[in-house]
């Protein structure tokens, strides 16, 4: 199947890859409702704003208000967290309609979605749910990609999932089931830092070996949260992605390996509980801000 | 089954095994790390519900609320990922729930609340001039064939119940202390501009705006809302519905466009 890129597919490698996303390689932030009128009022220097798109699938009223006008000097990412890419079932393709038409009114820079599903028998459960890692998972996901991208006549990304549990049918690691979605649908990566130590953790596996065995030149942008600890049966550390916290110095870290090797890369602040003032979000943002500054100056350097 | 079949069925069911082929690094008992996604799914419901429903909460306070939630959610949880249409089976669920039953107004309140969630996303429309108000007003002998056309926002409620007042009263506007929750009253929803408004109708008016919704004339509408309340009392109903602006058309039926 071909898909009408509405920008070229990034090259393997190219240092930019300004292919993988149009959003500015700058920081951005989730937009929230109660940050709506300060965000008006005062323009923070900001590289762009996310939505979740489910919350703007809805006819009128103050979310498309404010989110039009924030459109108007914002680039944005649409990020969805209802489609169930990994369901067993079919996609539902009133659920695309849909998406296709948000996606129309406010011509975001990029749009993306999960590896994972939340919907079964026509129930939706909220949440992300993790996907064994085998053969038969993988046509199915890859051919949800595909006909998702076709419907909505874009290049999606794909996020990394932050997982509890492992499956004893996988059969690939999680690295080479992502690397090979990538390679037959053609889609981007969203890649979420924290989900990739989160799960690191959780599976004891070494993020930045993760992170360096995904196809890193296909990364549009990289997402960046906070988690909280638990534990499990054994008392081994499990950490919970709740986007409830600051981002967490082992995450920023992780952060600082990924940027080495990808360059300068959009890169979300994701808040999504304990929403605080937008002022502490901005400064989040900042830090984020200061890395990319930083590997954009490595390479100037190494360039020149 | 299919995996997610099971999968799916275990989350909802707390008493259900861990499902089949689940692991863990370290061999510990995956059914501690499944517990993270039931936890996952069942407290993001109630944070749904609780979101859509803060005065129902208030009602009868967090604790009794998210229980109540909980029992909800694991019985109907959502049929779509549109969260703001979720909660709309919980009004009527509150009438059944018999532990709720020592607040006897809880269901309406929350069918109050459910409507003020639908008015906030409902779509754009922009309230009659009011110009165009006062010239069909005035004029006597076509008023009554016109026809009205209502904002997509609008919501009306009749309740056994002093829905309105108790709902005010959790905004900080009037005493609860002084609110007789007997005394029946109705509820008018729409957003104005940005903002949703909840006011109490006066006799009469449910009858008058659930004509209009049917698409009845101006005449039928009012004649049947004087039968269904002998305090009907056009000029006080009407001056509502404009402040709130509540009429977006009025027209004779050959001008309603298809």
């Amino acid at each position: 199947m071909t898909i009408e890129f509405l920008f070229e597919p990034s090259t393997r490698g190219a240092p930019a890859r300004e292919g993988a996303s149009r959003l500015p390689a700058r920081a951005g932030l989730g937009l929230k409702p109660q940050h709506f009128a300060e965000i008006l009022a005062t323009c923070p220097d900001l590289g762009f704003f996310e939505i979740h798109a489910e919350n703007y699938l809805v006819a009128g009223g103050p979310f498309h208000h404010y989110l039009g006008r924030i459109r108007e000097r914002y680039p944005l990412s649409i990020h969805g967290v209802g489609l169930s890419i990994g369901a067993e079932g079919p996609l539902d393709v009133g659920h695309l309609d849909r998406l296709a038409a948000l996606l129309d009114r406010y011509q975001p820079q990029s749009f993306s979605e999960h590896l994972a599903w939340s919907t079964h028998g026509g129930t939706f459960f909220n949440d992300l749910l993790p996907l064994p890692y085998d053969q038969a998972t993988l046509s199915r996901v890859c051919n949800h990609i595909d006909q998702a991208q076709e419907h909505l006549q874009r290049r999606m990304l794909l996020e990394n999932p932050a997982t509890y549990v492992e499956f004893a049918a996988s059969e690939l690691d999680e690295a080479a089931f992502i690397t090979e979605i990538v390679r037959r649908t053609g889609c981007g990566l969203l890649l979420d830092i924290n989900n990739a130590h989160v799960s690191g953790v959780n599976h004891r596996r070494d993020p930045q070996a993760y992170i360096a065995a995904l196809p890193l030149a296909e990364v549009g942008e990289i997402h960046l949260a906070g988690f909280a600890e638990d534990r499990d049966a054994a008392g081994a550390p499990l950490l919970i992605d709740t986007h409830g916290s600051p981002v967490a110095a082992a995450v920023w870290d992780l952060y600082a390996f990924a940027l080495e090797r990808l360059g300068p890369t959009p890169t979300l602040i994701e808040r999504d509980n304990n929403i605080p003032p937008l002022v502490v979000l901005i400064a989040e943002a900042r830090c984020a801000e200061r890395w990319i500054e930083s590997v954009r100056r490595d390479r100037a350097e190494v360039a020149a | 089954m299919s995996d997610q079949r099971i999968f799916a069925a275990a989350l909802l069911d707390p008493d259900a095994p861990c499902p089949a082929g689940l692991t863990a690094w370290n061999g510990s008992d995956p059914i501690q790390r499944f517990a993270v996604y039931r936890n996952n799914v069942i407290v993001s419901l109630i944070n749904a519900l609780a979101e859509t429903f803060p005065v129902t909460q208030e009602l009868v306070g967090e604790e009794f609320f998210r229980a109540m939630a909980g029992v909800f959610a694991r019985a109907a949880p959502p049929k779509s990922a549109l969260l703001a249409e979720y909660g709309q089976g919980f009004p009527a669920f509150i009438e059944r729930f018999k532990p709720a039953r020592g607040v006897p107004y809880l269901a309406d309140v929350a069918r109050l609340e459910m409507l003020r969630v639908r008015a906030f996303h409902a779509a754009d429309a922009d309230p009659l001039p009011p110009d165009q108000i006062s010239q069909a007003l005035a004029d006597s002998e076509r008023l009554p064939a016109l026809r009205v056309t209502c904002h997509p926002s609008l919501g009306v409620l009749s309740s056994r119940y002093a829905v309105v007042s108790l709902w005010a009263a959790h905004q900080g506007l009037g005493d609860l202390a002084r609110v007789e929750p007997g005394v029946p009253e109705t509820a008018l929803v729409a957003r104005v501009g940005l903002e949703v408004q909840v006011v109490a109708l006066p006799p009469g008016g449910d009858a008058l705006v659930a004509s209009f919704l049917r698409g009845l004339t101006f005449g039928e509408a009012a004649a049947l809302a004087a039968s269904a309340a002998a305090e009907f009392d056009l000029t006080a109903n009407l001056a509502l519905l404009l402040r709130y602006g509540v009429l977006t058309d009025l027209r004779l039926p050959a001008e309603v466009s298809p």
